[in-house]
């Protein structure tokens, strides 16, 4: 009997590790940016391009900021969940529009000077906002991908919600899901509307 | 004739400008040669399991911009490697740091050896002890000499 008792405990340890170890996200890669304040950028709005927004406009508010693009899967599958969620909810939500032309694998943007590029980008955000709802505050545009490198951004959609004193407090990576924003951004954000 | 030598001039300059596309690998070959050196020891977060230097991930392509850009500012390859952990974490590096969260990913390997090593020393001297420690006593030792010399009918 005691021949077997302790390959047998091995393996059920074994056993364990590989069923916490596999059911881990590999893309859940945790923020250096949490607890610390959100890079500041001065980008141009997406419904009045004339005008810059910059993150400390916002001082004094909770806010989610949210990464997305209108040639990303996983932005249209969100998409849904953001209207309801500003619909229903007391949030404020701010676009950032990343790499709308340069990310988009079915344009050649080398071929547009940076006039065209903007002017495209343009047209089909704010085409695919009207066409799908816009629950967005506002927009900005993040044509070469930079501001989104500052926030650590390596896969759209990603939201992060910054509290009064501009410090990023969460960061989600992927789509939103309903789950998601009832059982973790709500509560955290009620929180820190106090 | 001048027309035959303005072709093929302009015929060999459109080869040039053909040839430019992929150039920029030989037009600084110093920084070329330090972005590779600090991207291989960086992790493409799109495609995991590859490195940054050998990645044709969108997003390997803006942050190779990025670090070149960084090599060209003068930077050293210390504050190029903090603005990529600051931005993704220590998850980038392919050597993390040693610090009190990555202690077990560091010597963990070492300690599954040593006690590995521990439990096969442990078990062989059991092992040898049982062996020892049960002789015959004489009455099984005549037992076995009676078997050993019983004659095999014939």
């Amino acid at each position: 009997m005691n021949r077997f008792l302790w390959p047998l405990i091995g393996f059920a340890v074994l056993v364990v590790l590989l069923a916490v170890g596999l059911n881990l996200n590999p893309r859940d890669v945790p923020s250096p940016l949490v607890g610390k304040p959100a890079p500041l950028f001065s980008l141009a709005r997406l419904d009045a391009p004339e005008q810059n927004f910059s993150p400390q406009d916002m001082l004094g508010k909770v806010w989610l900021l949210n990464v997305w693009s209108t040639w990303c899967v996983s932005c249209r599958q969100e998409h849904p969940v953001l209207v309801d969620m500003v619909k229903n909810n007391r949030v404020t939500l701010v676009g950032l529009n990343y790499k709308e032309v340069r990310g988009d694998g079915g344009l050649d943007a080398d071929k547009l000077d940076a006039a065209a590029e903007r002017k495209l980008a343009l047209e089909r955000s704010n085409a695919w906002l009207k066409q799908h709802g816009n629950p967005y505050r506002l927009s900005v545009l993040d044509l070469d991908g930079r501001v989104g490198i500052d926030y650590g951004v390596y896969g759209v959609p990603e939201t992060y919600l910054i509290d009064k004193a501009g410090i990023i407090r969460m960061k989600h990576t992927g789509p939103i899901s309903r789950d998601d924003f009832s059982g973790k951004i709500l509560p955290l954000l009620a929180e820190l509307s106090k | 004739m001048k027309v035959l030598i303005m072709a093929i001039l302009l015929a060999l300059s459109a080869a040039q400008l053909h040839a430019k596309e992929a150039a920029p690998l030989a037009q600084d070959e110093a920084t070329e040669k330090r972005l590779v050196a600090i991207s291989s020891e960086l992790r493409c977060l799109v495609c995991q399991n590859e490195s940054l230097s050998g990645s044709h991930a969108e997003l390997a392509n803006d942050l190779r911009r990025e670090i070149r850009t960084l090599i060209q500012q003068g930077k050293s390859d210390a504050e190029i490697m903090d603005f990529m952990v600051s931005r993704y974490g220590d998850f980038v590096r392919y050597r993390p740091p040693l610090k009190g969260t990555t202690l077990l990913l560091w010597f963990g390997p070492g300690l599954l050896l040593v006690g590995g090593l521990g439990a096969l020393v442990l078990y062989l001297r059991r092992r040898s002890k049982a062996i020892n420690d049960s002789p015959l006593s004489t009455e099984e030792q005549q037992q076995a000499e009676r078997l050993l010399n019983v004659k095999e009918p014939r």
